[in-house]
């Protein structure tokens, strides 16, 4: 092999690229590509689409109606239309369940990789209090956080942030110790590499899957939490759009008129259903092994 | 021929909980000279995986001398310790799991340099992963592949392309070919021969398969839960076996020829876990020579000829 | 059982006839051939030894014979497997459960992953006498658990144990006595000792010796080991991709002085000898054929170091001498007889 000159081509820097085209050989995640980028475009256009004044603008006379051309997902039980109030709701909504679950998983992921990795003292000590917190419901945990606090929508964020901390905790320990037994890690050990190397090199890309597919899951519950959060007067205040609540004041109407739930119901739906696809796709992309 | 690595008494205990210890290595002595083989021999739970892995720097040793080239690897301090560390690599026994699934073969070959920042430029870099690659036989067109797509051979040349990467002095031989079949066991071995012939390398040969050990050896270390019980020069060894536990493996070996039907002095028992062991040969409850004396205190190795060395009363 | 009467036709009645056996692997990556056309028969009390390497098809033929093969990709293609003259392939599931473990049963290679950690071992033999003696009770089959944990060499009070309190070794054991349970005419034995170390390797294969003897069961041996070969077997298949390529007596396999196939020979000359004083070894070069995409020909031809143009299509040339049989151009009407080094 050595006399013949072909030049070698390594293929190192597109790892990135081999990844995108492995994601995009995956006809369903790409399909959740495509709606979780138009659910972005209405986050960003919004205001383009339909006023912010139209989403709060009461109007008895026109209250609960079906869809029609004028109010194209009906109105609510104050006359807002629902189709101004969805869009309008899809910033509040994404940043509270794709900001919680962010945030809870990078604090958890930090936390449970030290564990993991390290294991010993450190792993006892982060377990012991992630028990703890764990051990209280999460909405006495939230609403206590946010009382102690003071109601404001970050502070709503942080407390199902916290709250959320040890799931994550647990799920990337885990995928990090079934890692770290692998002898690859003591191989690279041998080789000389040092341990942050080897944690982002060979830990992380290999414990990622499940925490990928975690993570986009959780965000469809998120929302609905924070919901159920602005439904007890914190958080998220009416009459600011935001699915979850919309959900959860429409629930009395629901039965003569399912179109208020309907079409939150949906948009929760969908932007949790395009992160799911994508998370899954996303997780086998990563995977050399399913490649093809 | 001088000697590049030698133990003295090392020891790694292992904590199981407050009172017990696993005694993994306990008390081991042994000298290899350069560009020489020594083969470690035993049964699962003996000892030898640790001992290897201690004698490198994977494990921190309990207690002991680890001389490498003039220096007591035990008493440096940890930034110069790393500084040998390239010197010595190891083989690991299954060429599955000891290759990261998520690298191709060239990011694997090209780990050991990159964390060693041996090379300053890409293209060197990749001139000698193909470098490596040829020489350990492994064609050009896998540089992009993953392990999964290689058999079992190919994997393990990788793993030993890593160790030769850095230029090493010592390599541990951690049951490098027990994971492949026959045919491929054998190109394997005849790698791992050729590369230290040409290399000047010193091994250190850990296998539970006494046919391979005996061919690939200068000398032979036979351990017990955790402690040396014979050591000999190769030949001499399996001429000559003196421990009864040696002779029970050397029996035990079932033989490709026909006629020489199961034998003999098949030794009863199972190996136990060396946690606290009680004073004495560690063999004495599977021996059929065990005598009062075994269990009173340790036994020593002693030198019954040249080299050969054996750690049992029979023998004075 | 009905061993006894039998005494005048004991040591000729066969009691399995695999023949022609071809068996598949329906995948998504194609259609592996993994048994291809395979044919052998073991007499009562005969110990037959099917060797080769991983992917030579060796457990996919004991699968198809237990018809254990995974429902939803593995499949019998043709042939004929013959359990004492009668066709086990036509039989249907509840036919074949009576079959396996009372007639026929296996022993797998990983002990520690073959008993159930949460039923003590005196629970697991007593389940698998119970599921072919229904009509006797726990109290009736109790002296039939202690009987059998002592012919193993497992004192019968430990009978109350676990798994996990049992070594390795011993462990392999139990799996032993779990499947003689029945008294099976036939074991199925896959690797039984790969697992473990050399010297309770030993301790197993001279148990399972004696138990051949006492309870006159014929055996499969499933094993990479020619040792192991040697010391257990009266017969040899070599597996090579699916194929037998050479079937004989033991003593033809092991006598170098005989023809043999290019693949045994290799596969000989590849174990590093305890006792010459070669420096290196041969190996064989290349590696096993992707089964789902097998060679042309003979199977070995990419890899055999005799290869002629007529070996690389078409039908391949057996060899017959007696018992002994070869798959090989090389033996065509003897004009390379005796050629064996």
């Amino acid at each position: 092999m050595g006399e013949n000159t072909v030049k070698l081509k390594v293929k190192k820097k597109s790892q990135a690229g081999d990844i995108w085209r492995r994601f995009l050989k995956n006809k369903t995640a790409v399909f959740g590509l495509i709606v979780f980028s138009l659910i972005m475009l209405v986050v960003l256009l919004a205001d383009v689409i339909v006023s912010y004044d139209s989403a709060l603008t009461q109007n008895i006379m026109d209250r609960l109606q079906s869809p029609s051309a004028a109010h194209w997902f009906g109105t609510d039980n104050f006359g807002r239309d629902i189709f101004a109030r969805i869009i309008h709701g899809s910033r509040n909504s994404l940043l509270v369940g794709i900001g919680a679950v962010a945030i809870g998983i990078t604090v958890g992921g930090l936390l449970g990789s030290i564990a993991g990795f390290y294991g010993g003292k450190i792993d006892s000590v982060i377990g012991r209090i992630m028990d703890t917190i764990m051990s209280i419901p999460l909405m006495l945990l939230v609403l206590s956080l946010v009382t102690a606090l003071g109601n404001s929508l970050i502070n709503v964020l942080l407390a199902m942030m916290i709250a959320n901390i040890p799931q994550y905790v647990r799920i990337v320990r885990a995928a990090i110790l079934s890692v770290v037994g692998q002898d690859y890690i003591e191989a690279a050990r041998a080789c000389g590499t040092s341990n942050l190397k080897i944690i982002v090199k060979h830990v992380i890309p290999n414990a990622i899957g499940p925490i990928i597919v975690q993570a986009t899951m959780a965000v469809g519950t998120m929302i609905l939490n924070a919901a159920g959060i602005s439904f007890l007067g914190m958080g998220i205040q009416p009459p600011t759009p935001e699915w979850g609540a919309m959900l959860n004041e429409g629930k009395q109407f629901m039965t003569m008129y399912p179109y208020i739930v309907v079409f939150p119901g949906i948009a929760i739906g969908l932007t949790a259903l395009a992160l799911n696809l994508m998370g899954d796709g996303l997780r086998d992309a990563l995977d050399p092994k399913l490649k093809d | 021929m001088a000697e590049l690595i030698k133990t003295v008494d090392l020891k790694k205990y292992f904590k199981l909980s407050k009172t017990e210890y696993l005694h993994a290595v306990d008390g081991v002595n042994l000298s290899i000279e350069k560009g020489r083989t020594l083969g470690v021999v035993g049964e699962s739970g003996c000892g030898k995986s640790t001992l290897g892995r201690t004698m490198i720097g994977l494990n921190n040793a309990t207690s002991g001398e680890i001389w490498f080239e003039g220096e007591d690897l035990l008493k440096l301090s940890a930034s110069r310790r790393k500084a040998y560390r390239s010197k010595m690599q190891i083989i690991f026994q299954d060429p599955y799991s000891s290759l990261d699934p998520r690298m191709s073969v060239f990011q694997l070959i090209a780990e050991p340099l990159i964390s060693n920042k041996v090379h300053k430029s890409k293209g060197e870099l990749v001139d000698h992963v193909s470098y490596l690659m040829e020489k350990v036989g492994l064609d050009q067109r896998f540089i992009n592949a993953y392990p999964h797509e290689m058999d079992g051979g190919r994997r393990q040349r990788v793993g030993i392309a890593r160790a030769l990467a850095l230029n090493p002095e010592f390599i541990v031989c951690d049951e490098p070919v027990s994971a492949l079949d026959v045919s491929i066991q054998a190109q394997i071995i005849n790698l791992l021969m050729d590369m230290q012939e040409e290399m000047g390398l010193t091994y250190m040969f850990i296998t539970h398969d006494l046919s391979v050990v005996r061919h690939m050896s200068d000398e032979i270390m036979v351990m017990y839960l955790g402690q040396c019980v014979e050591k000999a020069p190769a030949a001499e060894l399996f001429r000559n076996p003196l421990h009864p536990y040696t002779k029970a493996l050397l029996a035990a070996i079932p033989q490709p020829v026909i006629g020489e039907k199961m034998n003999k002095e098949i030794i009863r028992g199972e190996v136990s876990d060396p946690i606290n062991p009680a004073p004495g040969c560690r063999f004495a409850s599977r021996c059929k020579h065990c005598c009062p004396q075994c269990t009173q205190a340790d036994v020593p190795l002693k030198k019954v000829e040249n080299a050969h060395e054996v750690a049992c009363v029979l023998y004075k | 059982m009905d061993h006894t009467t039998e005494n005048m036709i004991e040591n000729t009645e066969k009691i399995l006839e695999v023949e022609n056996l071809t068996a598949v692997y329906n995948t998504d990556a194609g259609v592996v051939h993994a048994v291809n056309g395979v044919s052998f028969s073991i007499n009562k009390k005969e110990t037959i030894g099917l060797v080769g390497e991983t992917g030579a098809g060796k457990t996919t033929t004991a699968l198809a014979i237990m018809q254990l093969l995974p429902e939803r990709t593995g499949e019998v293609k043709s042939g004929s497997i013959r359990y004492r003259g009668d066709e086990l392939l036509t039989k249907n599931k509840a036919e074949m459960r009576l079959i396996r473990g009372a007639c026929i049963s296996m022993i797998f290679q990983d002990p520690m992953t073959a008993l159930n950690p949460l039923m003590t071992v005196g629970e697991q033999i007593y389940e698998s006498l119970a599921i072919h003696n229904s009509n006797k009770t726990q109290k009736e089959l109790e002296p039939r658990v202690d009987e059998l944990l002592e012919l193993v060499g497992i004192p019968a009070r430990r009978k109350i144990n676990y798994p996990h309190e049992f070594s390795g070794g011993m462990k392999q054991r139990i799996v032993i006595a779990i499947a003689l349970a029945c008294e099976p005419l036939l074991l199925i034995a896959d690797e039984p000792t790969t697992a473990l170390d050399v010297t309770i390797q030993a301790q197993v294969l001279n148990l399972m010796d004696e138990l051949k003897q006492k309870l006159s069961t014929s055996m499969i041996m499933i094993t990479h080991d020619l040792g192991v070969v040697a010391q257990t077997c009266d017969k040899v298949a070599v597996m090579y991709a699916g194929e037998i390529v050479e079937y004989g007596m033991l003593e033809e396999i092991f006598d170098p002085k005989r023809p043999h196939h290019p693949y045994t020979i290799g596969l000989f000359n590849a174990i590093p000898s305890l006792t010459g004083e070669s420096r290196r070894l041969k190996p064989i070069d290349g590696l096993m054929p992707d089964p789902a995409n097998l060679p042309e020909g003979c199977r070995f031809h990419p890899r055999c170091q005799e290869c002629m143009e007529r070996c690389k299509s078409g039908e391949i040339y057996q060899y017959e001498n007696g018992t002994h049989k070869i798959k090989c151009n090389l033996m065509r009407k003897g004009e390379n007889d005796g050629r064996a080094d």
